[in-house]
């Protein structure tokens, strides 16, 4: 009697738990899988409006837009790179500094975190432009004569973007960090290691989730950005979200536009999976140990 | 807490009807940003309103494939937008504009070639080659550029370069030029075998020194105010704007790309009769006349020209002054409705390589 009222209990329970998850399935179903879907469904859908491969065909077919995968990947290699660069010792700065500064310093980090991406982007353009501060400064003091190009190119897309993805690398990595236990390190110290030793061999393994943290976001972002190249690069950096723009813009092809979003959804999916393969990305992503 | 749908449906409608009340009078015009749709504002649009008793909601950011996307999605919200003319026709090949009521408007005055059954011209212009004039001196002096072979001339010209970005229009015409080719015979060599490619080749001639690629008429002008480039393509009205704003440049309408400019009506506007009197009352001489103090593009409703107060020197600063007419190349629509596609593809090839 008891256990037949206990079990029918517990299925109710199951139930009110399966039903409690309906509004949040909904809205991922509303959310992301019928737009992604409908992505889908529009990248075979020819310019006559019935099934067709062209869109896909297109691509092979110009060279455009393999370059301009190539340019994607590319950019956003080299801003993961650089934030790593950039990134490290900053977290590394801001786990080593005393609990009461730490607040001052992220400030540091945060402010430009919280300006808006296109005030952000055309202030670096002002700066880096032909006739722009940096450029005007360094002539009138007479470093250069001659104005360099810094802007409407790679390395201005660079700086813009470095500048703007530099938080998502810190933060991840400076929690990663503030984890790290410091006994271990005196441990080490303890054992006969120099500051050097220890640093490399028990720090900075122990960091190494954070850094994979921040590197997968700042590399999957940087893959979807449109702004700063559009604006820093001058025509000549086209990453894939540009094309996707340009296409719709200008030839109102969504059949085309939607395909690009498919290719580039899909391989950004097998990044992860490779990246999932040779990182623990659960542990790295929700903090588990 | 419960959330009161039914309280959220009628403040939701209530909203809207009063949203809804507010507009529906109201024709919306949309049109482009910067010197272009400020000119409007001035000469056309405020004063056409004023008049004909035609309450404007005026917004910017006017673009053909925008208009397509309202009307194929059935949510059309603008009622008057300004295009290029090849742009509103492929709009209206694609089935996306109001054909034009030609009792409300009036063109038995207009310009030939400046209007057709889906827009109505607004302005002619052209696409010209402009330079610092402090770096190849003031057009018509001995020694300023003068034609589009000059703007390949690196050695005579030597700087820096711009082109247009992710479209074709007004592209390949300059490089056909600078090749040789008279205007007249610009379009027939682009239509035969390897024209566009002889033509884009031609343009990846002068890749290295293309400093930067522009993207609308507002960033014509501000790369020339910010000296960021020393020769570029762009619209004429543009650069006189820039100028008269202390920028240092000139331009030649010397094989300068003449086109026009026009209103189009999308499919299905809310406001489609209001929209379809207010373009007759903007298309009347007596606003046209004052584009001139505003913008150097020239009127299409040739009555303008005589009513205008403008002075002469304005008046022979225009694209549509016979004296300058005559140098340029008409911009050939049967050629852009041919051979667009294909032509962007290969110059966004071009672009990315």
């Amino acid at each position: 009697m008891n256990e037949k009222l206990l079990k029918s209990a517990e299925r109710k329970e199951q139930l009110l738990l399966t039903a409690l998850t309906i509004p949040a399935l909904i809205s991922v179903t509303l959310i992301i899988v019928i737009p992604v879907g409908w992505l889908f469904s529009l990248s075979f859908l020819g310019k006559s409006g019935d099934f067709s491969l062209e869109n896909y065909q297109k691509m092979i077919v110009y060279k455009s837009y393999f370059r301009v995968f190539k340019t994607t990947f590319n950019v956003s290699f080299l801003t993961t790179i650089f934030c790593i660069l950039l990134g490290y010792p900053l977290a590394y700065f801001l786990s080593q500094v005393p609990k009461k500064l730490v607040g001052i310093f992220m400030i540091t980090v945060l402010l430009p975190f919280w300006t808006s991406l296109l005030v952000r982007t055309y202030a670096w353009l002002v700066l880096l432009q032909k006739k722009g501060m940096i450029n005007n400064f360094a002539i009138d003091m007479g470093i250069w004569e001659t104005p360099i190009k810094l802007a409407h190119n790679l390395n201005g897309t660079l700086v813009g973007m470095i500048h703007i993805m530099l938080p998502f690398m810190v933060l991840p990595l400076y929690a990663a960090m503030q984890r790290i236990d410091r006994q271990t390190m005196q441990a080490a110290s303890n054992l006969g290691a120099s500051p050097i030793q220890a640093f490399w061999q028990i720090f900075v393994p122990l960091s190494l989730p954070g850094v994979a943290a921040g590197s997968l976001i700042v590399f999957i972002l940087c893959l979807g950005f449109y702004v700063t190249p559009a604006v820093l690069g001058g025509g000549k950096v086209i990453m894939v979200s540009m094309q996707i723009t340009a296409i719709l813009e200008d030839q109102f092809n969504w059949g085309a536009a939607s395909a690009l979003g498919v290719v580039l959804l899909v391989t950004t999916f097998i990044f992860l999976l490779l990246a999932s393969r040779f990182l623990k990305l659960d542990s790295i992503m929700f903090g588990k140990h | 807490m419960i959330f009161s749908f039914k309280k959220f449906f009628y403040a939701t409608a209530c909203s809207t009807l009063l949203a809804g009340s507010a507009f529906a009078d109201a024709v919306t015009v949309v049109s482009w940003g910067g010197s272009y749709g400020k000119a409007q504002d001035a000469a056309l649009f405020t004063d056409a309103s004023r008049d004909s008793g035609i309450a404007i909601n005026r917004e910017s950011g006017a673009s053909m494939s925008k208009v397509m996307l309202q009307v194929e999605s059935g949510a059309v919200i603008w009622d008057l937008v300004v295009t290029g003319s090849g742009g509103a026709a492929n709009a209206a090949k694609n089935g996306a504009l109001e054909k034009i009521d030609f009792n409300v408007v009036d063109v038995s005055n207009f310009l030939d070639n400046t209007y057709t059954d889906y827009c109505i011209g607004s302005d002619v212009f052209a696409t010209v080659g402009a330079w610092n004039t402090e770096k190849y001196g003031e057009p018509g002096t001995p020694g300023a550029p003068n034609s589009w072979a000059d703007f390949w001339d690196v050695e005579k010209y030597p700087g820096t370069r711009s082109l247009r970005l992710n479209n074709v229009d007004g592209v390949l015409e300059p490089a056909v030029m600078a090749m040789g080719i008279p205007p007249e015979e610009v379009y027939d060599f682009l239509s035969s075998e390897g024209g566009i490619d002889k033509a884009i080749d031609k343009i990846r001639e002068l890749k290295p020194h293309i400093s930067v690629y522009w993207k609308s008429g507002a960033m014509q002008a501000q790369l020339m105010k910010d000296e960021e480039v020393d020769f570029i393509t762009g619209w004429n009205g543009r650069f006189d704007n820039a100028k008269k704003d202390g920028a240092k440049v000139g331009y030649t309408f010397n094989q300068a790309l003449r086109d026009y400019d026009c209103f189009a009506i999308p499919k299905g506007a809310p406001n489609k009769d209001l929209a379809m009197k207010f373009l007759g009352e903007v298309s009347k001489a007596k606003y046209q006349a004052n584009l001139p103090f505003h913008i150097t593009y020239g009127p299409t409703n040739k009555e303008a020209y005589e009513i205008t107060t403008a002075p002469k020197e304005l008046i022979e600063a225009l694209p549509s002054h016979p004296k300058n007419f005559s140098k340029m190349l008409a911009v050939s629509l049967d050629w852009y409705a041919n051979n667009r596609e294909v032509a962007l593809e290969k110059y966004m090839e071009f672009l990315s390589e």
